[in-house]
């Protein structure tokens, strides 16, 4: 059933340099929001009160259930590996299912907020209003926000494409308890997208609240 | 002419298909490896025409050829062809992808679709970035600094940007397949301490490649941002930090520097032991510096930043780790010099190149450590004496190995064997034109000449007129091997499998090498290097 490269010995070679491919990958993913994280590091030092007053104007209860969800889709998510070690192919395409509905509602929830920023005029550039004092730091946070969660919610929607196509090779009985590397490999990059937003949500929701 | 009847009808990976789908659709490792080969040498003319309009230029002191515009374009297009789309694919992605699987004993990388993919996203980088100079070009510098780049240039600043970016991409993933190719497909019997020392150095390039494009990636994507949407992130009139973009920009750029020499490193000491028969001098050693290079080169960055106003304490930290990261460099070239003490040297080509190298790196080396020291830096920063370094180690080092690599293993690349004498011929003619080209500049620039600018005060014009003297010199030992090689392909001597008598499991298949690169997969009992010390020459 399962396909050795040509390239390869043996399937338990192919499994483990599929597997460090893709741990080096996330490497190269976490050096690619670090250059956007220090970048917001360094402005948030030095501009900090424009930073927190600029992060109350975010939706903290849209915030927090995109959080939800999303930690939601990574149980999902393990639970879709779990069931392909176990060779249980319909639960398995249930839950890639499941894990596909619960990104779908994140991005949901996220476009809607961007959406509610936009009539808000808080999208920086020409049409930036504030209503604060400090505009162009203000401007700055909003720039990381809409970067940093935009870079994230590209690698939604690219997770989610990775996901469908692993649900219908799940579908068609590809994967079986001896080979399904590459559920778990897409697993790996789920939970990847997950952690990115576990820090992105106090960055960027959480600056200064309590005043 | 019975070997040559054998050659013909032997099947290798050469001659196993014809036709172009072949060849674009290939995942051979030797083929994709072609495939750069032919890409980034159209690339290299490219920018070698953007450099002899420069030079043109600097042949008399006014600004009589080009308008300053023009000019700024000329540079900014040289430095971007250049360093994106020459050196950094130049060794890794041509040799490192031809050889490496055949240097640990595996039939292709781990991953050769997502090889093909790093051509398909290079050349659509490349192609972009060509749109980009037809379209009237970029006048920033290869560096992009803000906020000229992202407020004031009128320059095709976003796509070119866009076509580096995705380059970029290619060379991360040419990296993330040498590593679990190195990792994961090592011949039986291979251990680390057997592997040859190109592949020690094509790993810690790998590493260098994975960990710093992305950053790079992300910033130019900023200063696209900053530029489209007019926003301020690197801009101070709109609370934003040019010195940020800086900081981002060096933390690749100067790692990509080790992108471009390590792996010229790791053609030498392949080179020097091949012709002077010996073992490497202290296998260890040479190994392990190429990790120290790729990790303490992560921490020097700010030494491109001693008078952008970055705090002196940093700058006296980015001094000292500059100072520090010369010593595994320093490691390597004595013990390439140690190992040709007793060693039975010929001079053949790839020789040549290589003592050219370590020659001009080690003049380059020392000039770097003149750059690293804080007050010598601010009298010569912006000045040709920076760019004579450079150049140094990014011609005289990457490209003197580049063209080493290329002779020593045209052979089994091509299965046949280059003239000799004309390879000889052109490897003098190049270090001569080389050291005419830019040793001058290193004069000029201690006299004050700055940089970028395409006029210049009538007392340097003598050593001008030299460098540009020795950089016609030097256009001709390019074309060179550029005719010769193509020549040999119809009318060279067909090569036997191991031409040089070298050790390494590339030279034990038949050249050309088979598409799956080995009849019999090789099992490793010995070494790397097994020439036994005192043997003369076994050829």
């Amino acid at each position: 059933m399962e396909t050795l490269a040509h390239q390869f010995d043996d399937v338990e070679q192919q499994r483990e340099a599929s597997t460090l491919g893709m741990w080096i990958f996330l490497a190269t993913e976490v050096l690619f929001f670090g250059g956007m994280l220090l970048a917001y590091s360094v402005y948030r030092t030095l501009y900090f009160s424009a930073f927190a007053e600029a992060s109350r104007d975010l939706d903290i209860v849209l915030g927090s259930v995109n959080t939800a969800v999303l930690l939601c889709s990574s149980l999902t998510m393990a639970m879709a590996v779990y069931q392909a070690e176990r060779g249980n192919v319909k639960r398995l395409v249930r839950f890639i299912g499941l894990t596909m509905l619960l990104g779908t509602i994140f991005l949901a929830i996220k476009f809607y907020e961007y959406y509610e920023k936009y009539k808000e005029g808080l999208i920086p550039g020409a049409h930036f209003t504030w209503h604060g004092s400090d505009a162009d730091h203000a401007s700055l946070f909003f720039i990381a926000y809409f970067i940093l969660t935009g870079m994230h919610a590209l690698h939604m929607i690219v997770g989610l494409g990775l996901m469908s196509v692993l649900a219908i090779l799940a579908w068609k009985g590809r994967f079986t308890p001896a080979y399904y590397t590459p559920v778990e490999l897409g697993g790996l990059y789920w939970h990847f997208v997950d952690v990115v937003w576990v820090f992105l949500f106090p960055l960027l929701y959480l600056v200064h609240r309590s005043s | 002419m019975s070997t040559e009847q054998i050659v013909e009808t032997r099947e290798h990976y050469l001659n196993c298909a014809f036709g172009w789908k072949s060849w674009l659709l290939t995942t051979d490792h030797k083929r994709v490896g072609l495939l750069f080969l032919i890409s980034i040498t159209f690339f290299f003319f490219l920018g070698g025409a953007f450099a002899t309009l420069i030079r043109l230029e600097l042949m008399t002191p006014p600004g009589d050829l080009f308008q300053a515009e023009t000019y700024n374009k000329l540079f900014s297009m040289h430095g971007i062809v250049m360093i994106f789309f020459f050196l950094i694919p130049s060794i890794p992605s041509v040799l490192g992808n031809f050889l490496i699987p055949l240097m640990i004993g595996a039939r292709d990388v781990a991953f050769p679709r997502l090889n093909l993919l790093s051509w398909y996203l290079f050349v659509i980088g490349g192609l972009l970035t060509l749109c980009a100079i037809v379209a009237g070009g970029v006048d920033t510098g290869w560096t992009f600094y803000t906020p000229y780049s992202s407020l004031f240039s009128n320059g095709q600043v976003v796509l070119t940007i866009v076509g580096i970016f995705i380059a970029g991409f290619s060379s991360i993933l040419t990296g993330l397949n040498f590593i679990v190719t190195i990792h994961t497909m090592r011949a039986p019997g291979l251990t680390w301490f057997r592997l040859p020392l190109f592949i020690w150095s094509h790993y810690a390039t790998a590493i260098i490649q994975v960990l710093g494009t992305p950053v790079i990636a992300i910033t130019l994507a900023l200063v696209a941002i900053e530029r489209l949407w007019h926003v301020g992130i690197f801009d101070p009139a709109l609370g934003g930090d040019p010195i940020l973009f800086q900081h981002l920009f060096w933390f690749y750029s100067h790692p990509a520097v080790y992108i471009m020499v390590l792996p010229g490193m790791a053609v030498v000491s392949e080179l020097v032991t091949t012709h002077a028969r010996r073992r490497i001098f202290g296998y260890k050693f040479v190994a392990y510096s190429s990790i120290a290079i790729a990790v303490i080169g992560f921490l020097v960055w700010g030494h491109h930043m001693f008078v952008s106003g970055q705090s002196q304490y940093a700058s006296m930290m980015f001094s000292a780790l500059s100072m520090v990261v010369a010593i595994p460099s320093a490691v390597k070239v004595f013990n390439w010099t140690a190992t040709l003490y007793k060693g039975s040297i010929s001079l053949d080509a790839p020789m040549l190149y290589a003592i050219g190298f370590i020659g001009l790196f080690t003049m380059g080396g020392l000039t770097g450590l003149f750059l690293a020291s804080l007050a010598v830096d601010v009298h010569v920063t912006d000045t040709y004496f920076v760019v004579a370094h450079f150049h140094y180690i990014m011609v005289g080092g990457t490209m003197m190995a580049y063209l080493g690599g290329i002779h020593n293993w045209w052979p089994k690349i091509s299965g046949r064997l280059y003239p000799e004498t004309w390879a000889r011929v052109a490897a003098v003619i190049i270090f001569i034109g080389f050291n005419l080209t830019f040793f001058p500049q290193f004069i000029l620039g201690y006299l004050g000449m700055p940089r970028r600018y395409h006029s210049y005060a009538e007392e340097f014009q003598v050593l001008n007129v030299m460098s540009t003297a020795g950089a016609s010199i030097l256009a001709v030992g390019y074309l060179l091997p550029m005719a010769y090689l193509i020549w040999s392909l119809k009318y060279g001597p067909a090569a036997d499998a191991n031409p040089w008598g070298a050790t390494g499991l590339e030279w034990q298949t038949e050249s050309p090498p088979p598409t799956h690169n080995f009849d019999v997969m090789p099992i490793v009992t010995e070494q790397a290097y097994n020439y036994g010390n005192a043997s003369p020459s076994v050829r």
